[in-house]
């Protein structure tokens, strides 16, 4: 920690001639107990994009909520076409046409998509009831000015999560937006819709509209960004134009010291196989899917969003039923009916979706961790306290986890980690094959790393591992093989003579 | 240096700290108070035999209090509760016409709590229907099969050894139902509190799609729950029909909001995830206590009602006031 911190700092230069529409200057935040943002200055320029980059907890959400009217800076001041101004409240701020699109937007199913998109400022007509006409004619212009085609009399229910993104766009847009702040917006989408979202990005830079671009993804980064802000610990550590810079160089600014992005090496050394699975079919999600899995192997599930791979994963895990197929767990044929039948057969699965899945956010951490092996800390169906905090300690300490205690509620860790939670939770059943569906989505950098570490210490332990990914890097740097699937189907498995990032996504996108 | 989970406490507030600023240490409070109030305002409450007496205002409701906590705390509900009673004291005085005996008529109250709750366990459970809306079905549906076999007639002649269940005294003032209330206590505070199966529930009513997904069998646990929860509406409804030595077809009416008054009271959120059976206990007494207290000085049914609802909400609101009169 101690390396010279001085170097990474660059200095902070005039990134543009143009004028800011939007601006911080030496913005300080604080909580009880923190300095959120410590003397924060930033600019947002008319047609460029602005990426934030930092770890998780760095200080990025707390500058979105100052700049959208959510938190009120304790220090410094907000400059709108370089007048000072104040956003006492959200509304404000979207007066201001500053908007923000979420990670995870609320939008609401049961209404139309104009109704979405307009909703608390809807065009209005006579007696001051809504106007249909102008609202679903408005909502057309704004969908076909960023590509998306959908109908804005639909409801939202009836779209795919992509087109249900462009939906959060266009709203986003609804309010004569200057300045665009995009959250994560490629945390859930495939790679043919990011590339979607980049065009939209360009669009939106071509209208003069200031953009400021939050990811954990670098490529991505390298691809739009036009300027880059770099965050650590609550202060700007760097700042300028992306073009100076190469990843290594904002990992570095990032984390502090140098973190590498190279996956661990490890000693492949396949056991017996433990799963063969065999025509595993249903009706309407999954066809056909045949494979075998053997002890200390990686195997990467690769496609689009909506190829069916969470769907087949919760099926051999028992949540998704109705299924044709056959299982073999060491060559025993096996029934799953339940997540209980799957946990009692070895089978465990980490969830993409934490908060709803994964964990109860509500229960302490021990009493999650512990929620799968209740039979392993009790007697004759009786809690056993000092077993299960001896459990929940026993598995945590392998991953590294950090918290005030085990009693904390777990909502109130940061995503990696919840994400450390959630795999302990399933080590301590002793599994025999563990499903990780999107490991690390939504995890900063330096708990990746722990991550991916930890899946390949458990391989090497002997442990079958099935990963799905719609990260590349990751896809590629873990799996030891990869099966491709697409709409349901399995399209191919590759192996490491013929892992090519471009295979892969000829296969998935079906080119 | 890094932070290993070793240096993790298990807990950073003592258990006890924990409960010194719980829910139920306020409810307690409110219990001493009325207590003392009930003291102050009628000469006859600081007796023996009256206190003894006023049990009888809560053991019955309480029974099936216990058994619904746990089924709020897993997030779904029965109305119907009332109408097993209903139902089941019914059916033990169609046998008392047919000359059966004291133990028959307890299996009959039992089997009966016991199907009921089956039924609206397979409804809610199988069917995948709104526990809401399956139990406000069956409160008519039980009820209204109660009168169709009475009409306006009653169900009398049990038996003098059944009437002990009701009127029975164990020792001096101790009366049977009570000590029956405290076992029943006594159990559901271990079921809840001390065991996989409590942890489990606790786990569905915060978040039931994690708990499937965490090897859960989340339908058969709600299943048992429904099931507790009739069979404890039976044992009510033995321990009523004993009491009032009689069965008409509008015994217990009103008593499902009675239950469910005395389970949130005690601090059962009503969504499901939280609350102790401790709490249930104490909001037990505080319910027994008010309207005792109310019945001493001759005031009207109608009128306990309202200081029941009123309690309700102002011991619910107080907290939440409290907190944002601190915020400012």
């Amino acid at each position: 920690m101690m390396q010279k911190q001085a170097d990474a700092i660059l200095p902070l230069k005039e990134i543009s001639k143009s004028p800011a529409v939007l601006e911080l200057k030496a913005v300080t935040k604080v909580f009880p107990g923190v300095k959120a943002l410590s003397e924060v200055s930033l600019k947002l320029i008319p047609g460029e994009v602005t990426a934030l980059v930092g770890e998780n907890g760095a200080g990025k959400s707390t500058v979105v909520k100052i700049l959208t009217g959510i938190y009120q800076p304790d220090d410094g001041i907000i400059l709108v076409d370089g007048q000072p101004t104040i956003f006492p409240v959200p509304q404000a701020a979207s007066q201001s046409g500053v908007t923000a699109i979420h990670q995870e937007t609320v939008l609401f199913d049961e209404l139309s998509v104009a109704e979405n998109i307009f909703l608390g400022h809807a065009p209005r007509g006579r007696f001051g009831l809504i106007d249909l006409k102008i609202m679903n004619k408005k909502s057309c212009d704004i969908l076909h000015s960023i590509g998306a085609r959908i109908d804005p009399e639909q409801k939202l229910k009836d779209l795919g999560i992509a087109n249900k993104h462009l939906v959060a766009i266009a709203r986003a847009l609804s309010t004569d937006a200057r300045v665009v702040i995009m959250d994560e917006p490629t945390a859930s989408l495939s790679h043919k819709e990011i590339e979607e979202l980049y065009e939209l990005v360009e669009s939106l830079k071509s209208q003069g509209k200031a953009i400021l671009f939050i990811s954990h993804k670098f490529d991505e980064i390298f691809r739009i960004a036009d300027n880059y802000t770099v965050f650590r610990d609550g202060q700007i550590i760097g700042d300028g134009a992306i073009s100076d810079v190469t990843d290594a160089d904002l990992v570095k600014m990032m984390v502090g010291r140098d973190v590498s992005q190279i996956f661990p090496k490890r000693k492949t050394s396949l056991g017996k196989v433990i799963l063969q699975v065999k025509s595993y079919t249903h009706p309407t999600e999954f066809e056909d899917i045949s494979f075998t899995l053997r002890k200390g192997e990686i195997l990467g599930f690769y496609g689009l969003v909506g190829a069916g791979r969470s769907e087949f994963m919760q099926a051999l895990f028992g949540i998704t039923l109705n299924t044709f197929g056959t299982i073999k767990i060491e060559d025993k044929p096996v029934q799953i009916k339940s997540p209980a039948d799957a946990v009692e057969n070895g089978i465990v699965y980490v969830p993409e979706d934490r908060g709803r899945q994964g964990a109860i956010l509500d229960l302490p951490i021990f009493q999650n961790i512990t929620l799968p092996s209740l039979g392993k800390i009790s007697g004759n169906g009786f809690l056993k306290l000092a077993k299960e905090f001896k459990l929940a300690r026993d598995y945590t300490e392998r991953l590294e986890l950090r918290a005030a205690s085990f009693d904390t509620h777990v909502g109130n860790l940061s995503g990696g980690n919840q994400q450390k939670v959630v795999i302990a939770k399933w080590l301590a059943t002793q599994p025999k094959i563990i499903i990780l569906d999107e490991p690390t989505k939504g995890v900063d950098i330096g708990s990746k790393a722990a991550v991916h570490e930890f899946m390949a210490e458990l391989a090497e332990q002997g442990l079958a591992i099935i990963m799905v990914s719609s990260e590349i890097p990751e896809v590629l740097g873990m799996s030891d093989r990869v099966i491709v699937m697409r709409e349901g189907r399995m399209v191919t498995e590759l192996n490491e003579n013929n892992l090519q990032p471009e295979t892969l996504v000829r296969h998935a996108a079906g080119i | 240096m890094t932070i290993s989970s070793r240096t993790i406490p298990d807990r950073l507030r003592s258990p006890l700290e924990q409960r010194l600023k719980s829910w139920e240490a306020l409810l307690l409070l409110v219990a001493i108070c009325i207590f003392a109030a009930n003291s102050f305002a009628s000469p006859y409450f600081l007796n023996a035999w009256n206190l003894s007496d006023a049990t009888f205002n809560f053991t019955e409701k309480a029974m099936i209090a216990f058994a619904m906590a746990l089924l709020i705390i897993s997030g779904e509900i029965d109305l119907s509760v009332a109408s097993i009673i209903a139902l089941s004291s019914t059916a033990m005085g169609a046998a008392v016409q047919m000359g059966m005996g004291t133990p028959i008529l307890v299996l009959i109250g039992l089997g009966v709590g016991l199907l009921c709750g089956s039924f609206n366990g397979l409804l809610v459970t199988r069917m995948g229907l709104p526990s809401i809306v399956v139990t406000i079905g069956t409160m008519s549906l039980f009820r209204g099969i109660s009168f169709i076999v009475l009409g306006d007639q009653a169900y009398r002649g049990y038996p003098s050894d059944f009437s002990w269940f009701g009127q029975g005294y164990v020792w001096w003032v101790i009366s049977f139902e009570f000590v029956l209330f405290m076992v029943i206590a006594a159990i559901y505070f271990v079921l809840l509190h001390k065991t996989n199966f409590g942890r489990a529930v606790y786990a569905i009513g915060n978040n039931p799609t994690g708990a499937l997904f965490s090897g859960i069998r989340v339908q058969r646990i709600k299943f048992i729950l429904f099931i507790l929860t009739g069979l404890m509406s039976g044992i009510a409804a033995i321990c009523l029909t004993a009491r009032l030595g009689s069965t008409r077809p509008s015994i217990a009416t009103g008593w499902e909001l009675e239950v469910v008054t005395m389970v949130v009271l005690g601090g059962i959120s009503i969504l499901g995830g939280s609350g102790t059976i401790v709490g249930v206990i104490i909001a037990a007494f505080v319910m027994g206590l008010v309207t005792f207290g109310l019945g001493l000085l001759n005031v009207p049914g109608i009128v306990m009602s309202i200081v029941i609802g009123a309690l309700l909400i102002g011991v619910i609101a107080l907290p939440r006031l409290w907190s944002v009169w601190r915020a400012r």
